[in-house]
């Protein structure tokens, strides 16, 4: 006989991250896969989806919310916690470190359980990343936005053309050691403080 | 000479303070440590994180290292309790509507834990539904307290009345929404559901349970054998920072330091009133509770036995575990008055000799035989009057078995 799908519950506030996770699960050909965003609704869809697999990230307030849960529910075998098998510090080391908590239906055997956990683990490092990536991305926006304004300053009160004016931005920053940014941050706020009332 | 790294987990309430003081006011660093605060979300967050080592100690309710020891949570590695953090600070917080009805039934604004169950019983027996009360944690005084008061008062838990679990941030807010009725919290989340949800104080820890710990020092107990010198400077600064919490001429500057976004993240004026002892209780009544949270007097950071065992015989009253002598026993020695002990005597602090006391007998402040002249504890017990002689547990849990 064919094992049975597991079915899995994923719990996140953050609703990209869950999606991702779950996109994750039914790309490995996982077809129980369940979506909460807020463990208030917890008590009825243990009831409904009697998952195997309970996913939750740690930064979750609601965690021991959930864990009550789980001592009171009669309507599943009473999960625990992935945490339990101490036989494999190195996979909860690396869920931990990653933001990853799973409550996992006694008795399951670990090979069915550490692939799912596995690849949540990986979409929660890979989403971490992204965020990681567009902060970057915004900032260097923000840089470049600054950096055009002194330069527009410059443009306007030195009479220089713009690659001068970049030239300038670029050697006063390498003489004070600091950032272009910086540099043509000070030269905004100065000129917003010395420069004509609008 | 560097600074000996330590990294403790901590949840944003009032008890958290003597850590606090311990790294801000430097005391902490007099012993040569380096202590790293990490706010954390959960409770179950500071136990796995305390139990793979991320941590090297946690404040902790004070029944979670016995659960550890004991093998209940996940990850469950033996733990310790060195030192406590102080006693007091719960108080039960409830409804506006639900206040109304218990001072219908007779309930008075005194937060006196006998007759505010009483009326409380009256209003169960009338309600047309089951009332809902919110704890922090299963494995936690409040829990077990709340529980206590409700069954002395006459009203079963889960039988009579539903208890959740929720966060202390999330507690006045749910309560303003009206999805609970109630909730038993530490401070400061007691007045803020007052001044945010127009909600009430109830009772206080102070009356249900008179000088019973509440937070505790938790560390894994291998870690605390092998770092015992460690252990030592943090139960030195830990001592030096109740000291000076203890004093009332420094809690405006304690309420301004915890008010921080690195601590509480809350106004200072919501704060002072549990360092003072003097609570907004709501309706406009103000009550002066002396003993409401108590950082230093009365051996508040001593880690008796006798508090550890009484927790063990809620954890087996509720059904958690079964009780077993070899039990009791691991439970007890979770606590460890020995280690806290030889940290601080030779310093000349006078600590209790004894290390289990039988609660209940202390009418008032008594003075007992320390490791230099006296000690002054008490007063001790619980509102009901019932003893608890951890000696005889088991006619305890006889007696509260016939109760349910």
């Amino acid at each position: 006989m064919p094992k049975r799908d597991l079915s899995i519950l994923i719990i996140d506030e953050n609703r990209s991250r869950a999606s991702i996770i779950e996109e994750g699960l039914r790309e490995a050909g996982h077809q129980r896969v369940l979506v909460i965003h807020d463990v208030s609704d917890v008590a009825r869809t243990l009831q409904a989806a009697m998952p195997d697999v309970v996913v939750i990230d740690l930064e979750n307030p609601k965690r021991d919310t959930l864990e009550h849960f789980f001592s009171l529910s009669r309507a599943i075998q009473r999960p625990i916690a992935m945490f339990v098998d101490h036989s494999d510090e190195a996979t909860i080391e690396k869920a931990v470190e990653a933001g990853v908590s799973a409550y996992v239906v006694d008795g399951l055997k670990k090979e069915r359980v550490k692939p799912i956990l596995d690849m949540a683990v990986s979409r929660f490092n890979a989403f971490a990343r992204l965020t990681r990536e567009l902060e970057q991305a915004k900032s260097e926006l923000e840089d470049r936005k600054i950096i055009d304004q002194a330069k527009a300053i410059l443009l306007r009160t030195r009479r220089l053309a713009e690659a001068d004016a970049y030239a300038l931005l670029r050697k006063t920053a390498m003489n004070q050691n600091r950032r272009i940014v910086e540099i043509a941050q000070s030269l905004v706020t100065a000129d917003s403080l010395l420069g004509p009332e609008e | 000479m560097s600074l000996i790294p330590l990294s403790a987990g901590f949840l944003p309430l009032l008890d958290s303070v003597l850590l606090v003081l311990a790294r801000e006011k430097g005391f902490a660093a007099a012993e040569g440590l380096d202590l790293l605060l990490v706010k954390e979300t959960s409770w179950a967050n500071i136990r796995d994180r305390a139990a793979l080592g991320h941590f090297d100690f946690a404040q902790m309710l004070a029944p979670m290292p016995i659960a550890a020891t004991l093998g209940l949570t996940p990850l469950a590695v033996p733990m310790i309790t060195p030192m406590i953090l102080g006693l007091g600070n719960n108080g039960v917080t409830v409804s506006a509507g639900l206040w109304k009805r218990m001072a219908d039934a007779g309930a008075p604004a005194t937060l006196e834990a006998g007759p505010v169950g009483a009326a409380l019983k009256r209003v169960v027996q009338a309600s047309g539904r089951k009332l809902r009360f919110g704890v922090v944690h299963q494995t936690s005084s409040h829990n077990y307290e709340l529980r206590y008061w409700l069954m002395a008062s006459g009203i079963a838990p889960d039988r009579d009345i539903e208890i959740v679990v929720l966060p202390p941030p999330l507690l006045p807010e749910a309560l303003g929404s009206n999805g609970i009725d109630g909730y038993c919290v530490g401070e400061p989340w007691n007045t803020v559901g007052v001044k945010n949800a127009g909600a009430h104080i109830a009772t206080v820890k102070a009356s249900i349970w008179r000088s019973s710990p509440d937070k505790v020092i938790g560390m894994r107990a291998h870690w605390a054998e092998a770092n015992s010198e460690i252990v030592a400077g943090l139960i030195r600064a830990v001592h030096h920072a109740a000291r000076w919490c203890g004093e009332s001429a420094n809690h405006a500057e304690i309420a301004q330091i915890m008010s921080s976004p690195h601590y509480l993240g809350l106004p200072a004026d919501l704060i002072l009133p549990a360092l003072d002892g003097r609570l907004d209780i709501g309706g406009g009544v103000a009550a002066s509770v002396p003993d409401h949270f108590v950082p230093y007097e009365r051996a508040a950071n001593f880690p008796w036995t006798s508090h550890a065992m009484w927790f063990y015989s809620q954890m087996v009253r509720w059904g958690e575990v079964v009780h077993t002598p070899e039990r009791a026993r691991a439970a007890a020695m979770t606590f460890r008055p020995d280690v806290y002990r030889s940290a601080l005597a030779p310093q000349g602090v006078p600590i209790p000799v004894s290390d289990s006391k039988v609660e209940g007998l202390l009418a008032g402040p008594t003075e007992v035989a320390a490791t230099r002249g006296t000690a002054v504890i008490g007063p001790d017990g619980f509102f009901d009057g019932q003893v608890f002689d951890p000696a005889r547990i088991e006619s305890y849990l006889e007696a509260q078995k016939a109760q349910q």
